[in-house]
């Protein structure tokens, strides 16, 4: 396969892929960071920008790939993959997205190497740099925070796509054909996003959960300060980088294999991430929690050190940072209020996107689970009865184990499934369960939803079921002289009657 | 050459109109745009770098990427203005509770130069119509539904541009230094994009165009 291929253009080639998937690294993980990317265009050459696009390089990104591809470059059988996961205060994981940069066998001999493949592989970063912003998990990491950060992972070798759970979607990105094989770049990411967290119900309270602190001052007082210690400084971000050049002499060293059951990276961030923890081949089904908990307490004041910024975690402020998953601009009660009666038969994927704007606890897509997100449309469940909402129908408090559960809550948002939870029996065909904001009723054991359904169809009343067949209405006729004679008769007890209502 | 032609439709409210068109056509633009070229001796060029920036709709729950050009953003957001004002104006024409639509037709062409007297030809290798229809929504809450809907949809168009570009179909010739206004825009100071031009149309619900309809209603109006 390489004897057509001149020495000087097989050289060129390798260097271009060796370079090309160091940069796939850098744009996917400098999308994650939670920041916009912005960079200058530069009309004269400077000779360091590999395909012709100024894609700053991150140093410990740059090492931590050197460091997976150890001396081999992607090829046939020999993947280069990106998994991106997000981990919660609370210790939690789930892999979102692993973007693998894949080579299968088939050629392109006629291809000019030193031109038409540069050129198309500076295209590809290009679509890489749209597609980067267009998949869910931009969203997410643009409002990770003390609450969750984005955490990546470079692993070389099979592509492991076992831990984005069911249902995970693939978005090409586009392919470059070379000589020695077509070089393809995609990506798989997660669309269930129903994580419950099993250590939920340990808390003291669900007050302090997710559903709460919507709309609650942050327990911890002003997290403006936590604006963190890795977020980098526009004067330390000029520093932090370095060149191209520096990329360029350090490809040359030899690398060594890592095994790809290696935990993410947490290069210099030990802040709250324990390695064995994170398995991420493993996302069990587990609560995403509010923004409570000690993490803020547990943040160590780590040195401004670069490679925390670059290690995706550098979750910056937002100016509504204390709900960072709505969207800025939007109000919060009509958001909710919105949520309460949106998306009543929607696909999953419309209920991801319901969910990604909310606290980071709607990450409830599983049937099981859906009542968290419903319970999420009651504003102010906070001061809902603990006895009936919080410890009955609040996952948090008793997580299903299975999607069956009895809560009538279930299903609220999600349309497939919930047949078999607890959707009454007599409605068996609504997949909505009506929950009308601001209605719940601390009295009685029903709310104004069920209320409605039960008295919408009420009996006939008994004058009404007169059995027309028993009598025609020349008898009724027949009869009304013996009624009205028995009315006179009795005509003093209707006056007496009529004199007590006035 | 046949001219490649690629459809993207779009619905949206009318506020989102702006931001719904900058985030398509500099989409299109970012990968149809390379760096300055410096030709040196001996016909070989090299090739200035392209940066690029990310960009946050207001009304969208959107972000996407752009060339990291002023000037570049300003020609483009002045013919997304022109558009989005025709599309206003002809709303306001019709009522406000009537739909509109419009294209916007983004061409990427080449000049040819012919001899005297004939002026240069510009031939079309690819044109990318984006269909906008755009909506009158009643309350903030279907707002909100559109702002994601529209979000999505937009993400959508985005990975169709990126599967269309990435097939990797005709594309002109790299250009001597004599011929390269012939398929570059050479007048910005930091990219240069492919020649394109910009046009747009503007129908009303009943596919007319805007000139018809505001024939019709000036007829109405002296007829009574």
């Amino acid at each position: 396969m390489d004897s057509d291929l001149s020495p000087q253009d097989k050289k060129d080639l390798d260097k271009f892929i060796k370079f090309f998937a160091l940069k796939t690294v850098q744009v996917i993980v400098q999308a994650r960071l939670g920041e916009k990317i912005c960079t200058r265009s530069s009309s004269s050459p400077t000779g360091s920008d590999w395909f012709n696009l100024a894609i700053k390089d991150i140093p410990e990104v740059t090492h931590e790939a050197k460091k997976a591809l150890a001396g081999q470059l992607p090829g046939i059988g020999r993947s280069m993959c990106v998994e991106i996961s997000l981990k919660t205060s609370e210790g939690d994981s789930m892999e979102l997205e692993t973007w693998c940069l894949e080579m299968n066998e088939k050629c392109d001999k006629d291809i000019k190497v030193s031109y038409t493949v540069y050129n198309r592989l500076s295209l590809l970063l290009k679509s890489l740099l749209a597609i980067t912003r267009v998949t869910p998990a931009y969203k997410l990491s643009r409002k990770q925070g003390h609450d969750y950060v984005i955490l990546y992972r470079i692993y070389f070798g099979e592509v492991q796509l076992t831990g984005l759970g069911e249902g995970f979607q693939t978005v090409r990105v586009g392919v470059v054909g070379t000589p020695v094989g077509t070089i393809t770049l995609s990506c798989a990411y997660r669309t269930n996003l129903a994580f419950m967290s099993t250590r939920q119900f340990e808390r003291t309270a669900p007050i302090m959960g997710i559903i709460i602190d919507h709309f609650v001052e942050r327990p911890f007082g002003n997290m403006g300060h936590m604006h963190p210690c890795n977020y980098r400084a526009p004067a330390e971000e000029e520093g932090g980088y370095t060149g191209v050049e520096d990329s360029q002499e350090v490809c040359t060293t030899s690398f060594s294999t890592s095994p790809p059951s290696q935990p993410p990276v947490l290069v210099g961030a030990a802040d709250f991430c324990h390695p064995s923890t994170l398995n991420a081949a493993n996302p069990h089904q587990m609560g995403i929690p509010g923004k409570e908990g000690g993490v803020p307490q547990q943040v160590p004041v780590q040195p401004c050190h670069a490679a925390q910024a670059e290690h995706a975690r550098a979750s910056s402020c937002l100016p509504n940072d204390h709900v960072p998953a709505v969207p800025s601009g939007s109000g919060e009660d009509a958001e909710a209020s919105s949520r309460s009666t949106d998306g009543k038969s929607v696909s999953p994927r419309d209920v991801m996107e319901t969910t990604f704007t909310r606290k980071v606890g709607a990450f409830v897509n599983k049937p099981g689970t859906q009542v968290t997100t419903a319970s999420l449309d009651l504003p102010f469940a906070a001061f809902a009865p603990r006895a009936y909402d919080i410890e009955e129908n609040d996952p948090m408090v008793q997580p299903p184990e299975s999607p069956a559960t009895s809560s009538p809550l279930q299903g609220s948002l999600h349309s497939q499934g919930s047949g078999e939870s607890g959707v009454p029996a007599q409605d068996d065909f609504v997949m909505v369960d009506f929950k009308p904001a601001f209605s719940k009723d601390d009295l009685l054991p029903m709310d104004l939803g069920t209320f409605y359904r039960e008295f919408q169809n009420p009996p006939q009343l008994a004058s009404l079921t007169i059995d027309v067949s028993s009598q025609s209405m020349a008898e009724d006729l027949d009869s009304l002289p013996e009624k009205l004679a028995v009315y006179e008769k009795n005509i003093d007890e209707f006056d007496a009657f009529v004199d007590t209502l006035q | 050459m046949n001219c490649r032609s690629e459809v993207l439709e779009v619905s949206v409210e009318g506020r989102q109109v702006d931001e719904a068109m900058l985030a398509l056509v500099h989409t299109i633009l970012l990968h149809r745009s390379t760096g300055k070229f410096h030709y040196k001796k001996e016909g070989t060029y090299s090739i200035g770098t392209v940066g690029t920036q990310d960009i946050d709709c207001d009304f969208i729950d959107f972000s996407f990427v752009r060339v990291s050009s002023d000037e570049l953003d300003r020609v483009i957001r002045k013919a997304v203005g022109e558009f989005k004002d025709l599309c206003c104006a002809l709303q306001d024409a019709m009522g406000n509770g009537t739909d509109g639509m419009g294209q916007i037709s983004l061409e990427f062409y080449q000049k040819k130069k012919s001899r005297w007297p004939f002026s240069d030809e510009c031939i079309p290798w690819e044109v990318w119509s984006i269909k906008v229809n755009v909506v009158n929504l009643a309350n903030e809450q279907e707002r909100q539904i559109c702002r994601e809907k529209v979000g999505e949809k937009l993400g959508e168009k985005v990975i169709n541009i990126v599967e269309v570009i990435n097939r990797h179909e005709y594309l002109p010739k790299m250009p001597t230094q004599s011929e390269v206004d012939n398929v570059f825009d050479t007048s910005l100071k930091d990219v240069q994009p492919y020649l394109y031009k910009i046009t747009f149309q503007i129908t009303d619900t009943l596919g007319t165009s805007v000139s018809t309809t505001m024939r019709r209603l000036i007829k109405d109006t002296l007829a009574l």
